[in-house]
């Protein structure tokens, strides 16, 4: 990988929070337009990872970069400009509508007693019209579904105009259906924007067919790095969770999928 | 569009309130008193030195009380949050407390040495509740800031038992008295002048801070990935509203109950969103407070022949608890939502 398209490193990295170390010395690098799945048992310090990325934790030993500048250089509207955190589609209440959060997320560019420009609201149809969020704009967001609600929050990275996203467990509590939406769109942003996509998920299967490349945190360390194809084989993945999972054969893409044991079987 | 218009009826309604309190009350006044009368006609005294700067002060006062709260509420994410969360009310109270009990009727620059006390007291409790933040680990949530306020507001309290209890009947009563808040003391527009440029400073802060408080009501995580640099803005907010309602808490004692209704009936008038909610609570707190002041400075006059006033503090919750929970009772979602 060209040094040039490398958008996030970590080198060295870690991080401790109440004298239990949560992260410890990960290295790795991410380019231009990837989409890397975290991965890793509960407790890993997957979540912890993207948030020392966005600096909503500070601190820790060793470096972070984002666009190849150390994290701690930016001020924090300008590290918005590169970087959007999604969170999960959680219970929080949120009492704006649809539209006026998206405007609200336009933050970065807004200055404090200015009227909201036309290129703000151009930004924020832009995003509700490419995530299929046009429908819902006068919607309170708190009376949204999981589902719809996750589409929100990556329309709000879109009309954060920022290139690299960050998401936490996207598809966890989404039936197969808004899975399989959640997933279209963030293929679509990587093709379309070239977004990078960072995502923390349970699911291997997604991670299998979706990232170009799978990053394994066990305990805080990082044990597996590479395309996901190399993952997918039993010893490997019986170092990163500690038990025996059970692989069978994608009908469509050829790949290892993993499907549950059955119990007493 | 609707929004802009409620908030413009907020200042019509203050507007009104401002221009009429000063004509009532025991003493008749007439209009033309405003542009002269004559030089020694008493009732041009009473309302220049009395009655117009009793208003003005209750104005400032109710105009920071609102503005602390609103900006508290968002912060915080807790509907129960005011301005008096972190400990400043009972700092200042406990300042003047000190000074009741120390006998402390001397005066500096003109100021009274209790008003002296009361700032003092409310500086210190900002400073306290600083250090914590400053030394308390980095997770220390704003959930512990509300608890060190509480942690405080009932330590101070304590104090002031303790203080009262060794005081004689006198200084007690002086110090209750305090406790309850009220303009009885503003005479002359000296003292208006000097909680001014505090109330201006803090609610021209908590204003340009205006897109960041809409942010934090969506939680902090999603308020820092959208750019908001959180340790700056959450101390320039302690900083502002601990400033303007410590002024105002040392010139009128704490009021309570302001500055937990007024942001939650402006809320429900023109919706969450502070470019039009912290206009309306600023101009509606001011006015509220400038009401409750005249009802409490008349409403004796009717049923007495001696003049006689209710402390503005005792009035706020009067009027303010019915009319609150018959709102409360109206609306629909939940008293967690805001």
């Amino acid at each position: 990988m060209n040094n040039a398209d490398v958008v996030l490193r970590a080198e060295h990295f870690s991080y401790a929070c109440g004298g239990k170390t949560i992260l410890r010395d990960v290295s790795f690098s991410i380019g231009r337009g990837q989409y890397v799945a975290i991965v890793g048992p509960n407790g890993a310090g997957k979540t912890t990872l993207l948030k020392c990325f966005d600096r909503l934790l500070d601190g820790g030993a060793g470096t972070l970069e984002i666009d190849g500048r150390p994290r701690q250089s930016y001020r924090q509207k300008d590290l918005a400009k590169r970087l959007a955190y999604v969170p999960q589609a959680d219970s929080r209440q949120i009492p704006f509508t649809v539209e006026q959060f998206l405007l609200m997320c336009r933050y970065p560019y807004l200055s404090a007693f200015a009227a909201v420009r036309k290129t703000d609201r151009e930004a924020v149809r832009q995003a509700m019209a490419s995530t299929g969020t046009l429908e819902f704009a006068e919607r309170i967001l708190s009376t949204l579904s999981g589902g719809e609600r996750q589409k929100v929050y990556i329309a709000a990275a879109l009309a954060q105009d920022a290139a690299i996203w960050l998401l936490d467990e996207p598809t966890t509590f989404l039936d197969y259906r808004r899975q399989q939406e959640i997933l279209a769109l963030l293929a679509q942003a990587k093709r379309e924007f070239r977004a990078t996509i960072v995502a923390v998920t349970h699911d291997l299967n997604h991670a299998v067919l979706e990232a170009d490349r799978v990053l394994a945190l066990k305990d805080g360390s990082v044990v597996f790095n590479g395309p996901p194809a190399e993952m997918m084989i039993p010893e490997v993945l019986q170092r990163i969770y500690g038990t025996e999972l059970l692989l069978v054969q994608h009908p469509q893409a050829g790949m290892p999928m993993i499907v549950p044991r059955k119990n007493n079987a | 569009m609707k929004k802009s218009w409620i908030v413009f009826g907020c200042a019509l309604f203050a507007l009104a309130v401002l221009a009429a309190a000063p004509f009532i009350g025991m003493e008749r006044i007439p209009l033309s008193a405003l542009w002269g009368g004559t030089e020694n006609d008493a009732r041009v005294g009473i309302l220049w030195k009395l009655r117009i700067p009793r208003v003005l002060m209750a104005f400032l006062a109710g105009t920071a009380l609102s503005a602390g709260g609103t900006s508290f509420q968002a912060l915080f994410r807790n509907p129960l949050a005011t301005p008096f969360t972190l400990g400043v009310a009972s700092g200042a109270s406990l300042g003047a407390t000190v000074c009741f009990f120390l006998g402390g009727d001397f005066a500096w620059w003109g100021v009274p040495g209790v008003t002296i006390g009361a700032l003092l007291g409310a500086l210190l409790t900002v400073l306290l509740v600083a250090l914590f933040a400053a030394r308390a680990p980095a997770g220390a949530t704003t959930a512990t800031m509300l608890l060190a306020g509480v942690a405080l507001s009932f330590f101070f309290s304590s104090l002031i038992l303790f203080l009262q209890y060794l005081s004689d009947p006198t200084q007690t009563f002086r110090i209750l008295r305090w406790t309850m808040g009220g303009m009885a003391n503003v005479v002359g527009l000296d003292e208006v002048l000097l909680v001014l440029p505090f109330v201006v400073t803090g609610c021209l802060l908590v204003a340009y801070l205006i897109h960041e408080l809409n942010l934090l009501l969506m939680g902090e995580d999603f308020a820092v990935s959208r750019g908001v640099a959180l340790r700056g803005v959450k101390r320039t907010l302690y900083f502002a509203v601990s400033l303007m309602v410590g002024a105002v808490v040392a010139f009128c004692g704490p009021i309570g109950f302001v500055g937990l209704i007024v942001p939650h009936v402006c809320r429900l008038l023109v919706g969450p969103d502070h470019r039009a909610l912290l206009p309306a609570a600023l101009l509606t707190g001011g006015a509220f407070l400038v009401v409750c002041d005249t009802v409490g400075r008349t409403v004796l006059f009717f049923t007495t022949t001696a003049p006689a006033e209710i402390p503005v503090g005792v009035i706020t919750a009067l009027l303010g608890g019915p009319f609150f929970l018959w709102i409360l009772l109206g609306r629909r979602s939940g008293p967690g939502e805001f």
